[in-house]
Parts: structure tokens; sequence; C-alpha cells
């Protein structure tokens, strides 16, 4: 997948991990809830995945659910910890989580819910302060916040945060495989697809902690989640996870680099702001926003080089609103560019990336007559 | 004051408008930009900070268009 930098929206399936899915798609295709051979061949396959997946995210197997996707994991996460203390309704978040977060957030306030919303500063980073008062208040529930951020990669102070504590409800969606997750977390969402899996949620629940699916009653996975779980799927997550785990530090040393140069060469570009916290970031992404130029453009100007990004800008979202993490932050929203680096990301497509975005944004910029401005 | 209809021009057309018509007003002075799209309560910030001027502030025009009040520095 040369040309293929956006995997902060789903990084290529690993070959191990697509391997494994056929093989069980093959062998265990049955239900695993169910007492007869074919049955049981699944339940296996099934406890051997959750094992594996509960070992390289630092839970135990049995705090494990496993979902339909990574919005729907956070989905869960937030609502079945609001559900799990109905006498405690306010929650705090961070103003750059993720939409399927807020949007969570949005159902808690509608049905009576309390929600504190929680600013961060220019490189995206949630006001530790601020948070903490917050989170002192008689009827808190939780806290909600993202190991780090999604567009610009800024990691968060969870910890910190989770120590104060109320239950913290961590989005890892985009650090798990890529990064060491933080401690101190209550209930945590990720996402199979960023790793290098196929789209698997993943929510766990730490033992002890107050949760309650927000669902119509199940016995399917703990309770948690109702419904016959994607064995193939969930199989080839944890070799996947496997695979990240194995190779993360190497790779993540390799995407530091690589997010380095870019960061110092966008930099280097006219009338481009390069966002996010240069140092206490996610090793593989990079976000930057340039002056007198519209999203769309550049992402049609770079997919006729074949080459993938994303963008935050209003014109690139069906809403038209631009994103919100970008507002937050006070950042530049227009001509905005996310490049995420993944397993089979090399240096030629980094490099082919840099030569060709000066002309795309040149030629944009010509477009719109913006010369000398 | 010096005033920009920006109003259905999408981003980054606002802030172009701005940009082309700054010199328009004495150093000192004030230019406003009214636009409706989203994208430029942000980006009419982020412009100011980017090209030194000052972003006075936000109010609404009368028919409730956000409007953008800009004090040229330079």
């Amino acid at each position: 997948v040369a040309g293929y930098l956006d995997a902060a929206s789903g990084a290529p399936i690993r070959p191990e991990a697509l391997a494994a899915l056929n093989a069980a798609q093959r062998d265990a295709w049955a239900d695993p809830g169910r007492r007869y051979g074919a049955g049981r061949r699944a339940a296996r396959l099934l406890d051997t995945a959750r094992q594996s997946v509960a070992d390289g995210l630092g839970a135990r197997p049995d705090e494990l659910s496993f979902c339909a996707n990574g919005t729907a994991a956070l989905h869960a996460a937030v609502l079945g910890t609001l559900a799990g203390d109905l006498r405690r309704r306010t929650l705090v978040h961070s103003r750059v989580e993720h939409s399927a977060v807020l949007h969570a957030v949005e159902t808690h306030v509608a049905g009576g819910g309390r929600a504190t919303a929680i600013g961060v500063d220019a490189f995206g980073r949630v006001d530790v302060d601020a948070f903490r008062a917050a989170l002192t208040v008689p009827d808190i529930n939780c806290g909600v916040l993202q190991a780090a951020n999604h567009e610009v990669g800024t990691t968060q102070p969870v910890t910190e945060l989770a120590a104060v504590g109320p239950p913290l409800v961590l989005d890892a969606t985009q650090t798990a495989g890529h990064a060491e997750i933080p401690s101190g977390w209550s209930v945590l969402a990720a996402d199979a697809r960023m790793w290098g899996g196929p789209p698997v949620g993943v929510l766990a629940v730490r033992t002890g902690v107050r949760w309650r699916s927000p669902a119509p009653a199940d016995e399917r996975e703990f309770g948690r989640v109702p419904g016959l779980p994607n064995v193939a799927a969930i199989a080839a997550a944890a070799v996947a996870l496997e695979a990240a785990n194995r190779g993360r530090d190497a790779l993540a040393q390799r995407h530091r680099g690589w997010i380095d140069r870019i960061r110092a060469t966008a930099a280097g570009w006219p009338d481009v702001e390069v966002l996010g916290d240069p140092v206490e970031r996610l090793p593989h992404i990079v976000t930057f926003s340039c002056l007198y130029a519209d999203g769309e453009s550049l992402l049609a100007g770079l997919d006729r080089h074949g080459i993938a990004v994303s963008s935050g800008s209003s014109c690139t979202a069906s809403t038209l609103e631009p994103s919100h993490v970008l507002v937050a932050m006070g950042a530049l929203t227009s001509g905005n560019i996310r490049v995420s680096l993944h397993h089979e990301t090399t240096e030629a497509d980094v490099e082919e990336f840099l030569a060709v975005f000066p002309g795309v944004l040149a030629g944009v910029r010509d477009e719109l007559g913006a010369a000398g401005l | 004051v010096t005033i920009i209809d920006a109003r259905g021009r999408r981003c980054p057309l606002p802030i172009l408008d701005l940009a082309r018509r700054i010199t328009e007003v004495a150093v000192g002075d004030r230019i406003v930009v009214e636009a409706d799209d989203p994208a430029a309560a942000p980006d009419v910030r982020a412009w100011c900070r980017m090209r030194g001027h000052e972003f006075v502030g936000q109010g609404s025009a009368a028919d409730g268009t956000p409007a953008y009040s800009v004090r040229r520095l330079h």
C-alpha cells in the first residue's frame, strides 16, 4: 500500500492477521456458546485471542469484551460507566476527545446528565488543573480522556488524572499497538484497526469498577456486549496485536524519526503551521495547517499522486464544521493535513510525500489567487 | 469601519478576502469580516496571529451573521 499515510483512520491489515482471519473463518465459524465440537473449537479460539489481547493491553481476560469496532467500544465504555452509578451524573471530558466520545456525552446530557468539557492548550493537551478540579464535584461519575489525540498526536496526562480518584475511562484507540498505554484507567476502549487488525472493538472494564451495559441484557461477552462475537476477526485482531507489540519499540523509533523529518520540513514551507506537541506525542501522527489553501483540494491533489492522508478542514467534513480538535487548540483549520504512519510505511513513502506536497500546495494557492498575500 | 461581506464563501475564501483588503484600511484602523462559514471563527483568529494583526473580537451583523473585527497593525 505505497502512498497510504492515513493509519490513524485504520492501518492496512497485517499479513499474519489476514492469514489468521482466513483460517478462523474456515475452522471456527460455529457459535462459541454451543457445547458441541465445532462450537468448542470456536470457543477455544476466542479464549486464546482474549488472553492474548488482554496480555497485550495490560488487562485480565475476564475484564475484556469484544465488540464491532472502535466507535462501539467508546460508546459502551462511556455510557456503561455512566450507567454503573446512576446517582452520580456528572462526567468530565476534554474538548478534544474523539467524536464517538462526544456523541456518547451528548446522549448522556440529552437524558438529563451533566458534562463538563475541559479546554486544551495550543498543543492540544488538556488543562490538567481544571480537569482535576472538575473531578472533585460531589456527583462525579467519571472522567473520560484519550491517551493521545487522534488528530495531532499529543499525549494526555492520563495517569496523573486517574490518580485523582473517580474512575477514568481511557480512549486508547490511537495508542494501543503504537506506544505504551498509560496506567491507572478503570475502563478502556481500543480499536484493532489501528494496530493492523480487522475491524474489532475492545472494551476493558477493570475488576470491581461499577459498569453496567447500556444495551439490552445478553449473556455474551460477560454481559457487556450483546450478540455473537466475530470470532474470526477477534482471532486476527489478537495476532495483529501480538505482531504490533513485538515490533513496537523499533517501529516507534523509526516512525519518530520520519515524523520529526516531516515536522521539520513542513515548518519550512511558506505559511504552514505544524501542530501538536513536538516531543510528548504519539510516534506516528503529525498534523499541519496551510494558510490560503483548502483541505479538500490538497487531498485531491495528493490523491492524484497516489498519496492518501486525511484532513480536519471543514470542507472535508460532511457537516462543513471544522475539526473540533483544531478549534479547541485555536489552530488554523484551513488547509489541514494529517499524516499517520503504519507498519508498512517506508522511507520512500515519506520522501515521496515531502517531494510532492509543496507543488500540490502551490497549485492550490495559485488556483485561489493567493500568490503574494 | 470597512466591512467585507464574505457570506456564502467557504473557507479559506473569507481569510483570502481579508488578506486582500487589509491594506484598504490605515494602520491602527479596523476591518470587519462578515462570514457564515463556521471555519472563519478559528481561521480569522489564526490569520491575525500568523500575520501579526490584532483580533479585536467577534460580534454579529444585523442579520445575525458572525462578524469578526480585526485591527491592522502594520
